[in-house]
């Protein structure tokens, strides 16, 4: 392993569509852009790509830093970079801001092309599978038919799942993290409560508070504080707030200062702010776009809820990880996609990390995650440098 | 696992046979039989520097408690499900047969026969036996469930198997004349 000790430095890129895109729910969406980043170097005969999907609340920037940004890291530095697990200097790593997102690519905040207005709630219902169309269509500029690797977290995890599915034969691997086929009902639950703090804000206006000058932030700090408790376990709440008291009262026998409204637990300054530091970036109309896309997300149901039938069009082989304090995407929902790649004898490993953090554990740093990634993708480069892939 | 018991175990397993290896280790026989007798398939290991050594290896490994059951697997999905060195491991040992029967068409079965002349010698001597086989102490064994190659036999007439071979395992060597005596290790293979 090579010792870098300068930070990758990341330059954001934008790739302009033309034609328009067409949409699982029938509509269309044209004259579109899409923000992504690459790291590494493309090899002569473009094998070595590994496509990185996002989830909820990130962006194309996956790695490295923006010059003279010390601290503007990607969200998955820890994974992605010379020397690191998914490392840039033996893949080329892209990674492409979701259609609908708030952080560079088309989305409700931007002009629709037909009405010359802000699209606001106008901005089509994009899945999954669009975002994946969209991506394809990326790599199809950039001249990369097949992937080495497509890897993802969570609803990134969902969209790598897609592409084994989609393009069935543009994927050599599939890395999938703390992901599931669908959603739960109480995962859609979460995120309809999550979908109502934000509609219900009179600062909304109907999806156009661009117009009014205001931003529905007393929403989006809601969704994201229930969204961030069910990123982490019961153990590691404890563990970091416990019962801990911001300030002690001094003269109260308890410590509490017998009030509704103040903010009394460590717990709930961390969730404010949480929920403040979020409603400042990230886009109303995105939240509920991606959480839709989320909750729609079933390819089973096509083939009458049978995952292995489904499944029955992959050929990717797979890596599945998943923590087992992760109660949003449970282990037993990767277990069920293990279970039907085993039916369809799919190469398939599987790892379930034991670890404290619940949901947010695939972002963190746990050596026996990290080191499976690493080994998983230093496979794939063997069999670059085998010329498996050709 | 020493080479020659591996080498002893592969022969049992058909060419290109499709293979689960319950309790798989660090991959090593199933890097084996990819390698030497074009198998393909699955090992199920608990461990995570295991799992991890196997992922190394280009093993396709899952991360799963085999005391939770075999319910991922479909009925006689695999040629051979192995169980090498795992059965003494298992609380449910003998539910964990019948899986095995159930997912596999046949079962090769392999574990620490308690009953070698030295481990008996040991217990006539009034102490536990710890040996180069069962090298751990009464009280911190992983060993939860010890048995004979005799006992094995009883096991398996009991859930309705077909023992198709049998032998003991010393040194590496097959041992077909008293295995229940003169091997440290025993050795199954049935059909369901």
């Amino acid at each position: 392993m090579t010792v870098h000790a300068k930070p990758m430095i990341a330059t954001p890129q934008a790739m302009h569509f033309v034609e328009p895109l067409a949409l699982q729910s029938g509509a269309h969406v044209r004259d579109y852009s899409l923000a992504y980043e690459t790291y590494g170097t493309l090899n002569a005969d473009r094998s070595n790509a590994v496509l990185v999907c996002h989830a909820l609340n990130a962006s194309h920037h996956v790695a490295g830093v923006y010059e003279g940004q010390d601290k503007s890291e990607g969200w998955w530095d820890n994974m992605i970079g010379p020397g690191k697990p998914v490392d840039t200097d033996h893949f080329f790593v892209i990674g492409v801001n979701n259609l609908g997102s708030c952080f560079g690519s088309t989305g409700p905040m931007h002009t629709h092309p037909d009405t010359g207005r802000v699209y606001g709630t106008d901005f089509p219902v994009v899945t999954v599978e669009d975002w994946v169309n969209a991506q394809a269509l990326l790599l199809d500029r950039l001249g990369i038919t097949q992937l080495a690797a497509v890897l993802g977290g969570s609803l990134g995890g969902m969209q790598a799942l897609s592409w084994t599915l989609q393009y069935p034969d543009r994927v050599r691997h599939a890395v999938v993290v703390a992901s599931a086929p669908n959603l739960t009902a109480e995962n859609i639950a979460f995120n309809e409560v999550a979908r109502r703090a934000i509609v219900t804000d009179p600062d909304f206006h109907g999806g156009h508070f661009y117009q009014h000058g205001v931003v529905p932030q007393r929403g989006l700090r809601i969704a994201r504080m229930v969204g961030h408790i069910t990123y982490l376990s019961d153990d590691v709440m404890n563990e970091k707030f416990g019962r801990e008291l911001r300030d002690t009262v001094v003269g109260s026998a308890t410590g509490y200062k017998y009030s509704t409204q103040d903010v009394e637990f460590q717990i709930e300054s961390y969730l404010r702010y949480q929920g403040d530091k979020f409603s400042e970036y990230f886009d109303a109309n995105t939240y509920l776009l991606i959480t839709r896309a989320l909750d729609y997300f079933d390819p089973a149901r096509t083939y009458g809820g049978d995952l292995s039938a489904a499944f029955a069009r992959t050929a990717a082989k797979f890596l599945l990880v998943s923590f087992t304090t992760d109660w949003r995407f449970s282990p037993a929902r990767s277990r069920e996609m293990v279970q039907a790649l085993l039916d369809n004898q799919r190469d398939v490993s599987y790892a379930e990390i034991d670890a404290p953090h619940g949901h947010d554990a695939f972002l963190l740093d746990d050596a026996r995650y990290m080191n499976v990634v690493r080994s998983y993708f230093a496979r794939i480069h063997n069999e670059l440098v085998a010329g498996v892939a050709a | 696992m020493t080479n020659d018991t591996l080498n002893a175990i592969a022969a049992l397993v058909p060419h290109g046979s499709r293979v689960l290896d319950l309790g798989c280790g660090d991959g090593v026989l199933l890097a084996h039989l990819q390698q030497h007798k074009a198998c393909t398939g699955y090992g199920v290991e608990l461990d995570d520097t295991n799992v991890h050594a196997c992922v190394q290896r280009g093993v396709n490994v899952l991360q799963l408690n085999l005391d939770l059951g075999l319910s991922v697997f479909a009925d006689q999905s695999f040629d051979v499900v192995l169980q090498i060195d795992t059965l003494q491991h298992l609380r449910n040992a003998e539910t964990m047969l019948r899986e095995t029967a159930r997912v596999g068409k046949t079962g090769i079965v392999a574990f620490p026969n308690f009953a070698h002349w030295p481990n008996r010698l040991s217990i006539l001597q009034g102490r536990m036996p710890v040996t180069k086989r069962l090298p751990y102490q009464w009280y911190d064994t992983p060993n939860i469930r010890v048995g004979t190659f005799k006992d094995f036999e009883v096991l398996a007439e009991k859930n309705g198997l077909h023992v198709t071979d049998s032998f003991g395992l010393q040194n590496g060597q097959r041992v077909d004349t008293w295995p229940n005596l003169m091997a440290g290790t025993a050795v199954f293979k049935f059909n369901a």
